[in-house]
């Protein structure tokens, strides 16, 4: 059902338009450089599969694979020219050879074209190191019988797939291997919502609200505006977006769903309408209003539009994120003079402060396993992408780079997009919650800002 | 002008020539007939000059209003020009450097209570676009506390915020960051 959903998107996102917008799936690529970090990644082989056919195929899927492992900061899949053959399956594997080269772990596979747009992928993921000590010949205790028992074949899959699923079971078998490798779930098939600014004096409609695959692949348009978008925000479903539109000259939230391209506007209060996080279970949107005087949080249930209002003071309260378990929500105030993080109970009302390190700290979300905060942090007038370890309270600065903003999460928790600017352009970047691992996703026509991490999507 | 004294001279001479021109000896009722006539005349004259005095009053008095017109178009134009206030970064207070243009756009207001402002406010780039807009906001309330301190209605304004979403000049200098932390005055 998910990855029927996965597939209509760019059919039906090219065919529907919405009242101020043209969609147009623009097919740039985001070409991902990794900047740092490579080294530290562990060595694997993705050995080329072997093809079984006459038509030619719609998409590499060993590059496809290659690739989602290297951008995770986690592998340095090798390249071919290093690699001392091309098996496709477990039982062609020279073990020992693998080992010498310092490979511990192998991905063969094969595609068959069965005809009619239909191809069946199989493929084995292989422990070399286990097989070399077993000698693929490991016996196990079954029933009181010792039988053949192959552990060193981490994992084994066949599929059959049409033409226009190569990429996304390339993702798919990404995030098998990351998961059986890591222990962690893979975040390969996730997509990212962003806002382009283009030519702002000679382009009409210079503001775009855009998703993309993860990888930047499958870039398509879901909204051109002539004023400005903000705060995309996934709903936990995967199906919506919350953000915000300048449309009619004044700030007002919209939710539009991305299959149907069918938009409903939320709120139009007088003042900001801004910042809307979908809540965990997707019944409610937190949000920022400033229809009493000042900017405050209110969260909306948003089957019955019912509002209530969470913070109450002078100060500027703003970007709320909900905490996991849907009960808090963390956000930036000035309530203390500088802008700092603040944790809210949603049920008692009361607040604490969380940051205290640097200038000031903004735009907090936490991370999926509840551990820690990422946040814009300030410390000699410089804004870097940090965490804060919540038990600990230690902060961490990841990034180097300049004028870093609007920072989230993937859903597994391993990395964090946001947007910084290079040689005075604003561009999407990556960095892994450890910091070790940094690259970039360079797009050469306009501004990138405001990039949203969606939730797993199968 | 001439031609007003024109027809003025005109209505006066006319009954004259015609008493003149008749003393040869007409009879009583070609007399009285003639009267008549030129007195018709006369009243008919005095009528058309009377509608043209005051044609000219009403085009003189348009053209007073429509040079009060230019005036004040100037006087908004002008202001117009000085439509823009700046900040200090992460600040909202209005610098007293600003204060004279913004009496001199308060007492246009207060002058012109059927004319609408929008005050916009911006910020550079620096910080995360969600607080910019809160700090935006900020920035374009204390303009707004400004003219409505001065005398200005609150019906005659609105105030918006754009945050770091429409910056003045693009770029990261320190010229750019100071030039996108504005208030702008918009007139509708």
């Amino acid at each position: 059902m998910k990855l029927a959903r996965w597939c209509r998107l760019t059919t039906l996102l090219s065919v529907a338009a919405v009242s101020i917008v043209i969609s147009a799936a623009s097919h740039a690529k985001l070409e991902i450089v990794i900047t740092e970090g490579v080294n530290s990644a562990k060595p694997i082989a993705i050995v080329p599969f072997k093809y079984e056919g006459q038509s030619s195929l719609p998409e590499n899927l060993t590059e496809i694979v290659a690739n989602d492992l290297r951008r995770s900061g986690k592998f340095n899949p090798i390249a071919f020219n290093q690699m001392p053959q091309f098996p496709s399956v477990d039982s062609e594997i020279d073990y020992k050879a693998w080992q010498t080269k310092g490979i511990d772990t192998v991905l063969v596979g094969s595609i068959v074209d069965m005809t009619g747009g239909q191809f069946q992928v199989s493929f084995e993921l292989v422990d070399v190191l286990r097989a070399q000590v077993t000698g693929g010949q490991s016996k196990a205790l079954q029933n009181g019988q010792l039988v053949m028992s192959p552990d060193h074949i981490v994992e084994s899959r066949e599929k059959i797939i049409r033409t226009e699923d190569f990429r996304q079971y390339g993702h798919i078998i990404s995030d098998i291997v990351y998961e059986q490798l890591t222990g962690e779930k893979g975040a390969f098939l996730t997509r990212i919502a962003y806002v382009i600014v283009r030519d702002r004096e000679n382009d009409p409609l210079p503001f775009q609200l855009v998703i993309a695959d993860y990888d930047g692949a499958n870039e398509t348009r879901l909204l051109s505006s002539p004023e400005p978008l903000m705060s995309p925000n996934w709903s936990p479903d995967g199906n919506k977006l919350a953000y915000v539109s300048f449309e009619n000259k004044r700030s007002q939230i919209y939710i539009q769903d991305i299959y149907t391209t069918r938009r409903t506007r939320m709120t139009d209060f007088p003042g900001i309408n801004g910042a809307p996080a979908f809540s965990p279970d997707g019944k409610s949107l937190a949000m920022v209003l400033s229809k009493d005087g000042n900017p405050e949080l209110y969260v909306m249930d948003i089957q019955s539009r019912q509002l209530r209002r969470i913070t109450r003071n002078r100060a500027i309260d703003t970007e709320p994120s909900w905490t996991p378990d849907g009960k808090s929500l963390i956000f930036t105030s000035d309530r203390g003079g500088k802008p700092q993080i603040y944790r809210v109970n949603l049920a008692s009302g009361g607040t604490k402060r969380i940051t205290f390190d640097g200038e000031m700290n903004l735009g907090a979300t936490i991370a999926p396993d509840n551990s820690k905060i990422v946040v814009v942090n300030r410390t000699d007038g410089n804004y870097h992408i940090a965490t804060q370890d919540l038990t600990s309270g230690d902060m961490m600065v990841l990034t180097r780079t300049y004028l870093d903003e609007s920072p989230s999460i993937a859903p597994n928790g391993s990395m964090i997009i946001y947007s910084t600017l290079l040689e005075g352009k604003q561009v999407l970047s990556l960095v892994s919650l450890d910091g070790r691992f940094k690259a970039r996703l360079p797009v050469a026509d306009g501004q990138v800002k405001s990039p949203s991490w969606s939730p797993f999507l199968l | 002008m001439l031609q007003t004294k024109a027809i003025k001279s005109l209505i006066i001479a006319l009954p004259v020539v015609t008493l003149m021109a008749c003393s040869s000896g007409p009879s009583d009722a070609e007399l009285e007939a003639e009267r008549n006539r030129a007195a018709q005349e006369a009243s008919q004259q005095a009528e058309e000059s009377r509608a043209a005095e005051q044609a000219r009053v009403k085009a003189e008095s348009a053209n007073q209003m429509q040079a009060a017109k230019d005036m004040m178009k100037k006087e908004r134009e002008a202001l117009e020009s000085k439509q823009v206030v700046y900040f200090d970064f992460d600040r909202a207070s209005v610098k007293s450097d600003f204060h004279a243009i913004l009496d001199q756009h308060a007492a246009y207001l207060s002058k012109n209570p059927n004319q609408k402002v929008v005050i916009e406010g911006h910020c550079d780039s620096r910080g995360t676009p969600e607080y910019n807009i809160a700090l935006g906001e900020t920035r374009a309330q204390s303009v707004e506390t400004y003219l409505l301190n001065a005398g200005v209605s609150s019906s005659q304004i609105s105030v918006v915020s754009y945050g770091e979403e429409k910056p003045a000049v693009m770029g990261s200098s320190e010229y750019a960051f100071a030039q996108n932390r504005r208030g702008v005055i918009v007139y509708q």
